[in-house]
Protein backbone atom coordinates (compact mmCIF):
# COMPACT_ATOMS: atom_id res chain seq x y z
CA UNK A 1 0.00 0.00 0.00
CA UNK A 2 1.37 3.41 -1.00
CA UNK A 3 0.73 6.77 0.64
CA UNK A 4 1.80 10.08 -0.83
CA UNK A 5 1.84 12.51 2.10
CA UNK A 6 3.91 15.25 0.46
CA UNK A 7 2.83 18.76 1.36
CA UNK A 8 0.38 17.65 4.03
CA UNK A 9 0.72 19.37 7.37
CA UNK A 10 1.26 17.61 10.63
CA UNK A 11 -0.30 15.20 11.69
CA UNK A 12 -1.97 14.16 8.43
CA UNK A 13 0.91 11.92 7.24
CA UNK A 14 0.71 10.07 10.57
CA UNK A 15 -3.06 9.70 10.36
CA UNK A 16 -2.96 8.38 6.81
CA UNK A 17 -0.31 5.87 7.84
CA UNK A 18 -2.34 4.92 10.90
CA UNK A 19 -5.42 4.36 8.74
CA UNK A 20 -3.41 2.02 6.52
CA UNK A 21 -2.06 0.12 9.52
CA UNK A 22 -5.53 -0.15 11.03
CA UNK A 23 -6.76 -1.66 7.77
CA UNK A 24 -4.21 -4.40 8.35
CA UNK A 25 -1.61 -3.48 5.73
CA UNK A 26 1.57 -5.51 6.24
CA UNK A 27 3.67 -3.36 3.94
CA UNK A 28 3.20 0.40 3.73
CA UNK A 29 5.23 2.77 1.62
CA UNK A 30 4.98 6.42 2.68
CA UNK A 31 6.46 9.39 0.83
CA UNK A 32 6.89 12.60 2.83
CA UNK A 33 8.69 15.85 2.03
CA UNK A 34 9.97 16.97 5.41
CA UNK A 35 11.98 15.49 8.23
CA UNK A 36 9.31 16.24 10.85
CA UNK A 37 6.79 14.02 9.08
CA UNK A 38 9.51 11.42 8.49
CA UNK A 39 10.34 11.23 12.23
CA UNK A 40 6.64 11.19 13.19
CA UNK A 41 5.76 8.35 10.82
CA UNK A 42 8.82 6.41 11.95
CA UNK A 43 7.77 6.76 15.60
CA UNK A 44 4.24 5.64 14.80
CA UNK A 45 5.54 2.63 12.89
CA UNK A 46 7.77 1.57 15.79
CA UNK A 47 4.89 1.89 18.26
CA UNK A 48 2.70 -0.31 16.05
CA UNK A 49 5.38 -2.99 15.67
CA UNK A 50 6.61 -2.15 12.17
CA UNK A 51 10.21 -1.87 11.05
CA UNK A 52 11.05 1.12 8.91
CA UNK A 53 13.71 1.86 6.36
CA UNK A 54 14.13 5.44 5.19
CA UNK A 55 15.52 6.32 1.78
CA UNK A 56 16.09 10.02 1.06
CA UNK A 57 15.17 10.90 -2.55
CA UNK A 58 16.23 14.44 -3.30
CA UNK A 59 13.92 16.60 -1.18
CA UNK A 60 11.70 13.63 -0.32
CA UNK A 61 11.89 10.73 2.09
CA UNK A 62 10.55 7.32 1.14
CA UNK A 63 9.66 5.18 4.15
CA UNK A 64 9.11 1.48 3.79
CA UNK A 65 7.18 0.02 6.72
CA UNK A 66 6.85 -3.70 7.21
CA UNK A 67 5.24 -5.73 9.98
CA UNK A 68 7.84 -7.40 12.19
CA UNK B 1 31.44 19.15 12.36
CA UNK B 2 29.29 16.10 12.71
CA UNK B 3 25.78 17.34 12.02
CA UNK B 4 24.04 13.97 11.91
CA UNK B 5 24.52 12.90 15.57
CA UNK B 6 23.48 16.35 16.83
CA UNK B 7 20.44 16.26 14.61
CA UNK B 8 19.52 12.76 15.75
CA UNK B 9 19.90 13.66 19.41
CA UNK B 10 17.67 16.72 19.07
CA UNK B 11 14.99 14.71 17.28
CA UNK B 12 15.06 12.06 20.03
CA UNK B 13 13.08 11.86 23.28
CA UNK B 14 16.03 13.39 25.13
CA UNK B 15 16.05 16.30 22.67
CA UNK B 16 12.42 17.10 23.31
CA UNK B 17 13.00 16.95 27.07
CA UNK B 18 15.96 19.29 26.60
CA UNK B 19 13.92 21.97 24.81
CA UNK B 20 11.16 21.70 27.41
CA UNK B 21 13.69 22.16 30.20
CA UNK B 22 15.41 25.04 28.37
CA UNK B 23 12.13 26.96 28.01
CA UNK B 24 11.20 26.02 31.57
CA UNK B 25 14.41 27.51 32.96
CA UNK B 26 14.80 30.54 30.67
CA UNK B 27 11.20 31.81 30.89
CA UNK B 28 11.17 32.30 34.69
CA UNK B 29 14.60 33.93 34.37
CA UNK B 30 13.15 36.42 31.88
CA UNK B 31 10.55 37.21 34.53
CA UNK B 32 13.29 37.72 37.08
CA UNK B 33 14.94 40.17 34.69
CA UNK B 34 11.79 42.15 33.98
CA UNK B 35 9.16 40.27 31.96
CA UNK B 36 5.64 40.22 33.49
CA UNK B 37 4.87 37.65 36.18
CA UNK B 38 4.10 34.14 34.92
CA UNK B 39 4.74 35.54 31.43
CA UNK B 40 8.42 34.86 30.89
CA UNK B 41 7.41 33.69 27.44
CA UNK B 42 3.93 33.89 25.92
CA UNK B 43 3.59 33.78 22.18
CA UNK B 44 -0.01 35.04 22.14
CA UNK B 45 0.60 37.85 24.66
CA UNK B 46 3.82 38.92 22.96
CA UNK B 47 2.25 39.04 19.50
CA UNK B 48 -0.55 41.09 21.06
CA UNK B 49 2.05 43.48 22.54
CA UNK B 50 3.65 43.82 19.10
CA UNK B 51 0.25 44.59 17.53
CA UNK B 52 -0.13 47.30 20.18
CA UNK B 53 3.35 48.76 19.64
CA UNK B 54 2.53 49.09 15.94
CA UNK B 55 -0.69 50.90 16.80
CA UNK B 56 -2.94 48.17 15.43
CA UNK B 57 -4.72 48.41 18.80
CA UNK B 58 -4.54 51.19 21.37
CA UNK B 59 -4.68 49.33 24.69
CA UNK B 60 -1.99 51.46 26.34
CA UNK B 61 -0.89 48.81 28.85
CA UNK B 62 0.07 46.13 26.31
CA UNK B 63 2.32 47.78 23.75
CA UNK B 64 5.92 46.68 23.26
CA UNK B 65 7.91 45.08 20.46
CA UNK B 66 8.83 41.87 22.25
CA UNK B 67 12.20 40.75 20.88
CA UNK B 68 11.50 37.14 21.82
CA UNK B 69 9.10 36.82 18.87
CA UNK B 70 11.55 37.87 16.11
CA UNK B 71 14.12 35.83 18.04
CA UNK B 72 12.06 32.64 17.61
CA UNK B 73 11.66 33.26 13.88
CA UNK B 74 15.32 34.09 13.27
CA UNK B 75 16.57 31.26 15.51
CA UNK B 76 14.42 28.85 13.55
CA UNK B 77 15.75 30.26 10.27
CA UNK B 78 19.35 29.87 11.45
CA UNK B 79 18.81 26.25 12.56
CA UNK B 80 16.93 25.38 9.36
CA UNK B 81 19.68 26.83 7.16
CA UNK B 82 22.50 25.23 9.16
CA UNK B 83 20.91 21.78 9.15
CA UNK B 84 19.77 22.16 5.54
CA UNK B 85 16.14 21.97 6.58
CA UNK B 86 14.91 25.26 5.13
CA UNK B 87 12.09 24.57 2.67
CA UNK B 88 10.05 27.40 1.23
CA UNK B 89 6.48 26.14 0.79
CA UNK B 90 2.97 27.55 0.73
CA UNK B 91 -0.47 27.15 -0.77
CA UNK B 92 -2.41 25.04 1.73
CA UNK B 93 -5.63 27.04 2.27
CA UNK B 94 -3.96 30.29 3.40
CA UNK B 95 -7.21 32.19 4.08
CA UNK B 96 -8.52 29.38 6.28
CA UNK B 97 -5.28 29.48 8.24
CA UNK B 98 -5.65 33.23 8.67
CA UNK B 99 -9.14 32.74 10.10
CA UNK B 100 -7.89 29.96 12.39
CA UNK B 101 -5.07 32.20 13.64
CA UNK B 102 -7.58 34.97 14.28
CA UNK B 103 -9.90 32.63 16.22
CA UNK B 104 -6.98 31.10 18.15
CA UNK B 105 -5.91 34.54 19.34
CA UNK B 106 -9.43 35.48 20.48
CA UNK B 107 -9.56 32.28 22.55
CA UNK B 108 -6.06 32.78 23.94
CA UNK B 109 -6.81 36.39 24.96
CA UNK B 110 -10.02 35.38 26.73
CA UNK B 111 -7.96 32.89 28.75
CA UNK B 112 -4.92 35.24 28.77
CA UNK B 113 -2.14 33.06 27.41
CA UNK B 114 -0.90 30.62 24.80
CA UNK B 115 -0.22 26.98 25.78
CA UNK B 116 3.39 27.82 26.71
CA UNK B 117 2.15 30.46 29.15
CA UNK B 118 -0.53 28.07 30.40
CA UNK B 119 2.25 25.76 31.58
CA UNK B 120 4.30 28.67 32.93
CA UNK B 121 1.27 29.95 34.84
CA UNK B 122 0.75 26.49 36.33
CA UNK B 123 4.44 26.37 37.28
CA UNK B 124 4.02 29.72 39.05
CA UNK B 125 1.14 28.37 41.13
CA UNK B 126 -1.70 29.91 39.10
CA UNK B 127 -4.34 27.18 39.40
CA UNK B 128 -6.57 28.83 36.77
CA UNK B 129 -4.15 27.29 34.30
CA UNK B 130 -5.74 23.92 35.11
CA UNK B 131 -9.02 25.15 33.63
CA UNK B 132 -7.06 26.37 30.62
CA UNK B 133 -5.40 22.98 30.18
CA UNK B 134 -8.75 21.17 30.45
CA UNK B 135 -10.20 23.54 27.84
CA UNK B 136 -7.19 23.05 25.61
CA UNK B 137 -7.55 19.26 25.85
CA UNK B 138 -11.27 19.42 25.03
CA UNK B 139 -10.60 21.66 22.01
CA UNK B 140 -7.87 19.34 20.78
CA UNK B 141 -10.05 16.26 21.31
CA UNK B 142 -12.79 17.84 19.18
CA UNK B 143 -10.25 18.71 16.48
CA UNK B 144 -8.92 15.14 16.56
CA UNK B 145 -12.35 13.85 15.60
CA UNK B 146 -12.27 15.99 12.46
CA UNK B 147 -8.75 14.74 11.66
CA UNK B 148 -9.91 11.14 12.05
CA UNK B 149 -12.74 11.82 9.65
CA UNK B 150 -10.59 13.15 6.88
CA UNK B 151 -10.16 16.84 7.73
CA UNK B 152 -7.37 18.38 5.66
CA UNK B 153 -6.44 21.81 4.39
CA UNK B 154 -4.78 20.23 1.39
CA UNK B 155 -1.19 20.11 0.26
CA UNK B 156 1.35 22.90 0.30
CA UNK B 157 3.75 23.23 -2.60
CA UNK B 158 7.40 24.21 -2.82
CA UNK B 159 7.85 27.87 -3.69
CA UNK B 160 10.62 30.43 -4.17
CA UNK B 161 13.21 30.61 -1.42
CA UNK B 162 12.68 34.37 -1.38
CA UNK B 163 9.03 33.79 -0.50
CA UNK B 164 10.08 31.72 2.50
CA UNK B 165 12.32 34.56 3.68
CA UNK B 166 9.52 37.11 4.04
CA UNK B 167 8.80 36.26 7.70
CA UNK B 168 12.50 36.43 8.70
CA UNK B 169 12.68 39.86 7.02
CA UNK B 170 9.50 40.87 8.86
CA UNK B 171 11.22 39.77 12.09
CA UNK B 172 14.30 41.84 11.29
CA UNK B 173 12.08 44.83 10.53
CA UNK B 174 10.47 44.49 13.96
CA UNK B 175 13.90 44.45 15.59
CA UNK B 176 14.92 47.61 13.71
CA UNK B 177 11.73 49.34 14.90
CA UNK B 178 12.57 48.25 18.44
CA UNK B 179 16.21 49.40 18.31
CA UNK B 180 15.57 52.78 16.72
CA UNK B 181 12.08 53.34 18.22
CA UNK B 182 11.07 55.91 15.60
CA UNK B 183 8.08 58.14 16.32
CA UNK B 184 6.09 58.20 13.07
CA UNK B 185 3.75 61.05 14.05
CA UNK B 186 2.95 63.20 17.06
CA UNK B 187 0.50 60.78 18.64
CA UNK B 188 1.46 57.78 16.57
CA UNK B 189 3.44 54.58 16.78
CA UNK B 190 5.80 53.08 17.70
CA UNK B 191 4.04 52.84 21.09
CA UNK B 192 5.78 51.66 24.23
CA UNK B 193 3.65 51.07 27.34
CA UNK B 194 4.55 53.24 30.31
CA UNK B 195 2.63 51.09 32.78
CA UNK B 196 1.06 47.66 32.89
CA UNK B 197 2.43 44.39 31.49
CA UNK B 198 3.67 46.08 28.30
CA UNK B 199 6.05 48.25 30.34
CA UNK B 200 7.61 45.21 32.02
CA UNK B 201 10.38 43.62 30.06
CA UNK B 202 13.81 42.06 30.38
CA UNK B 203 16.76 43.83 28.70
CA UNK B 204 16.47 43.65 24.91
CA UNK B 205 19.71 41.70 24.43
CA UNK B 206 18.65 39.05 26.96
CA UNK B 207 15.15 38.67 25.48
CA UNK B 208 16.55 38.40 21.98
CA UNK B 209 19.19 35.87 23.04
CA UNK B 210 16.58 33.67 24.73
CA UNK B 211 14.35 33.98 21.66
CA UNK B 212 17.17 32.86 19.39
CA UNK B 213 18.20 29.93 21.60
CA UNK B 214 14.63 28.68 21.98
CA UNK B 215 14.04 29.21 18.25
CA UNK B 216 17.06 27.12 17.30
CA UNK B 217 16.31 24.20 19.62
CA UNK B 218 12.56 24.27 18.97
CA UNK B 219 13.19 24.07 15.22
CA UNK B 220 15.35 20.97 15.62
CA UNK B 221 13.12 19.23 18.16
CA UNK B 222 9.70 20.23 16.64
CA UNK B 223 8.50 21.09 20.12
CA UNK B 224 4.73 21.63 20.10
CA UNK B 225 2.41 21.82 23.09
CA UNK B 226 -0.75 21.24 21.09
CA UNK B 227 0.90 18.33 19.28
CA UNK B 228 1.83 16.74 22.59
CA UNK B 229 -1.80 16.48 23.72
CA UNK B 230 -3.03 15.58 20.24
CA UNK B 231 -0.49 12.75 19.84
CA UNK B 232 -1.47 11.23 23.19
CA UNK B 233 -5.17 11.36 22.33
CA UNK B 234 -4.81 10.31 18.73
CA UNK B 235 -2.08 7.67 18.67
CA UNK B 236 -0.98 7.28 22.30
CA UNK B 237 2.44 8.78 21.48
CA UNK B 238 4.16 10.34 24.52
CA UNK B 239 7.16 11.81 22.62
CA UNK B 240 6.09 15.47 22.64
CA UNK B 241 4.31 15.12 25.98
CA UNK B 242 7.62 14.42 27.69
CA UNK B 243 8.71 17.89 26.53
CA UNK B 244 5.84 19.76 28.09
CA UNK B 245 6.21 17.81 31.33
CA UNK B 246 9.90 18.79 31.34
CA UNK B 247 8.92 22.42 30.73
CA UNK B 248 6.48 22.48 33.63
CA UNK B 249 8.80 20.72 36.07
CA UNK B 250 11.81 22.87 35.14
CA UNK B 251 9.78 26.08 35.35
CA UNK B 252 8.34 25.07 38.73
CA UNK B 253 11.81 24.31 40.10
CA UNK B 254 13.23 27.58 38.74
CA UNK B 255 10.29 29.53 40.14
CA UNK B 256 10.83 27.90 43.55
CA UNK B 257 14.48 28.93 43.55
CA UNK B 258 13.59 32.47 42.46
CA UNK B 259 10.70 32.75 44.95
CA UNK B 260 8.15 33.16 42.16
CA UNK B 261 5.60 30.52 43.22
CA UNK B 262 2.26 31.80 44.59
CA UNK B 263 -0.37 29.08 44.71
CA UNK B 264 -4.04 29.99 44.29
CA UNK B 265 -6.87 30.99 41.97
CA UNK B 266 -7.58 34.62 42.85
CA UNK B 267 -5.71 37.74 41.80
CA UNK B 268 -2.97 35.85 39.97
CA UNK B 269 -0.76 38.08 37.83
CA UNK B 270 -2.22 38.99 34.41
CA UNK B 271 -4.93 36.34 34.86
CA UNK B 272 -8.58 36.07 35.86
CA UNK B 273 -10.41 33.43 37.89
CA UNK B 274 -13.56 33.27 35.80
CA UNK B 275 -13.46 29.48 35.43
CA UNK B 276 -16.02 29.03 32.68
CA UNK B 277 -14.34 31.50 30.35
CA UNK B 278 -10.83 30.31 31.13
CA UNK B 279 -12.05 26.92 29.97
CA UNK B 280 -14.07 28.04 26.94
CA UNK B 281 -11.37 30.43 25.74
CA UNK B 282 -8.92 27.56 25.54
CA UNK B 283 -11.48 25.19 23.96
CA UNK B 284 -11.59 27.66 21.06
CA UNK B 285 -7.81 28.09 20.98
CA UNK B 286 -7.12 24.35 21.15
CA UNK B 287 -9.59 23.58 18.37
CA UNK B 288 -8.07 26.27 16.15
CA UNK B 289 -4.54 25.00 16.86
CA UNK B 290 -5.40 21.43 15.83
CA UNK B 291 -7.14 22.50 12.65
CA UNK B 292 -4.09 24.61 11.75
CA UNK B 293 -1.58 21.92 12.78
CA UNK B 294 0.34 23.62 15.58
CA UNK B 295 0.39 25.79 18.69
CA UNK B 296 1.38 29.47 18.30
CA UNK B 297 4.99 28.76 19.22
CA UNK B 298 5.25 25.96 16.67
CA UNK B 299 3.65 28.15 13.97
CA UNK B 300 6.26 30.86 14.58
CA UNK B 301 9.06 28.32 14.27
CA UNK B 302 7.56 26.94 11.04
CA UNK B 303 7.25 30.46 9.65
CA UNK B 304 11.00 30.87 10.18
CA UNK B 305 11.89 27.70 8.25
CA UNK B 306 9.99 28.70 5.12
CA UNK B 307 6.38 27.66 5.81
CA UNK B 308 4.27 30.43 4.28
CA UNK B 309 1.04 28.86 5.55
CA UNK B 310 2.25 29.01 9.17
CA UNK B 311 3.24 32.64 8.50
CA UNK B 312 -0.35 33.41 7.49
CA UNK B 313 -1.55 31.83 10.75
CA UNK B 314 0.83 34.13 12.67
CA UNK B 315 -0.46 37.19 10.80
CA UNK B 316 -4.01 36.02 11.57
CA UNK B 317 -3.10 35.89 15.25
CA UNK B 318 -1.63 39.41 15.22
CA UNK B 319 -4.75 40.71 13.45
CA UNK B 320 -6.92 38.82 15.92
CA UNK B 321 -5.06 40.50 18.79
CA UNK B 322 -5.73 43.93 17.29
CA UNK B 323 -9.44 43.15 16.97
CA UNK B 324 -9.53 41.61 20.45
CA UNK B 325 -8.44 44.88 22.04
CA UNK B 326 -10.16 47.31 19.65
CA UNK B 327 -13.48 45.51 20.16
CA UNK B 328 -12.99 44.83 23.88
CA UNK B 329 -13.04 41.04 23.38
CA UNK B 330 -9.93 40.28 25.46
CA UNK B 331 -10.49 39.37 29.11
CA UNK B 332 -9.58 41.71 31.92
CA UNK B 333 -7.51 40.39 34.85
CA UNK B 334 -8.71 39.99 38.45
CA UNK B 335 -8.26 43.22 40.37
CA UNK B 336 -8.26 44.19 44.03
CA UNK B 337 -10.40 47.27 44.71
CA UNK B 338 -10.04 48.54 48.31
CA UNK B 339 -9.03 45.08 49.44
CA UNK B 340 -12.01 43.46 47.71
CA UNK B 341 -11.41 40.98 44.91
CA UNK B 342 -13.07 41.86 41.62
CA UNK B 343 -13.08 38.79 39.39
CA UNK B 344 -12.04 39.58 35.82
CA UNK B 345 -12.95 37.84 32.61
CA UNK B 346 -14.25 38.72 29.16
CA UNK B 347 -16.90 41.31 28.36
CA UNK B 348 -20.20 40.21 26.85
CA UNK B 349 -18.56 40.89 23.46
CA UNK B 350 -15.70 38.58 24.33
CA UNK B 351 -18.17 35.83 25.29
CA UNK B 352 -19.98 36.19 21.98
CA UNK B 353 -16.68 36.19 20.13
CA UNK B 354 -15.65 32.88 21.73
CA UNK B 355 -19.02 31.34 20.86
CA UNK B 356 -18.87 32.54 17.28
CA UNK B 357 -15.23 31.46 17.02
CA UNK B 358 -16.09 27.93 18.15
CA UNK B 359 -18.92 27.75 15.59
CA UNK B 360 -16.58 28.96 12.82
CA UNK B 361 -13.93 26.38 13.73
CA UNK B 362 -16.53 23.58 13.91
CA UNK B 363 -17.78 24.57 10.46
CA UNK B 364 -14.22 24.56 9.09
CA UNK B 365 -13.54 21.14 10.60
CA UNK B 366 -16.82 19.72 9.34
CA UNK B 367 -16.78 21.24 5.86
CA UNK B 368 -13.14 20.64 4.94
CA UNK B 369 -13.04 16.88 4.97
CA UNK B 370 -11.88 14.68 2.14
CA UNK B 371 -13.59 11.38 1.66
CA UNK B 372 -11.27 8.76 3.15
CA UNK B 373 -10.31 6.18 0.53
CA UNK B 374 -11.58 2.72 1.24
CA UNK B 375 -9.09 -0.14 1.42
CA UNK B 376 -6.72 -0.08 -1.54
Amino acid sequence: MKIDACGLSCPEPVIQTLNAINRGAQQVSVVVDNSTAMENVKRLAASKGYTTTVAPQGELFVLELSKM
Amino acid sequence: MAIQPVSRFLASRRGIILIGAVIGILAPLLQKFGNPANMGICVACFERDIAGALGLHRAAVVQYIRPEIPGFILGSLAAALFFKDFRARTGSAPLVRFVLGFCAMIGALVFLGCPWRTLLRLAGGDLNAILGLIGLTIGIAIGDQFLKHGYTLGRSRPTYTSSGLIMPFFAMGLLLLLFFAPQFSANGPIFFSEKGPGSMHAPIALSLAVGLIVGIIAQRTRFCTMGSIRDVLLVGDLHLMSGIIALTVAAFATNLILGQVHVGFSAQPVAHSNHLWNLLGMVLAGLAFVLAGGCPGRQLILSGEGDGDAAIFVLGMITGAAFAHNFALAAGPDTMVDGVLKVGGPSIWGMWAVGIGIVICLLIGWAMREKIEEAA
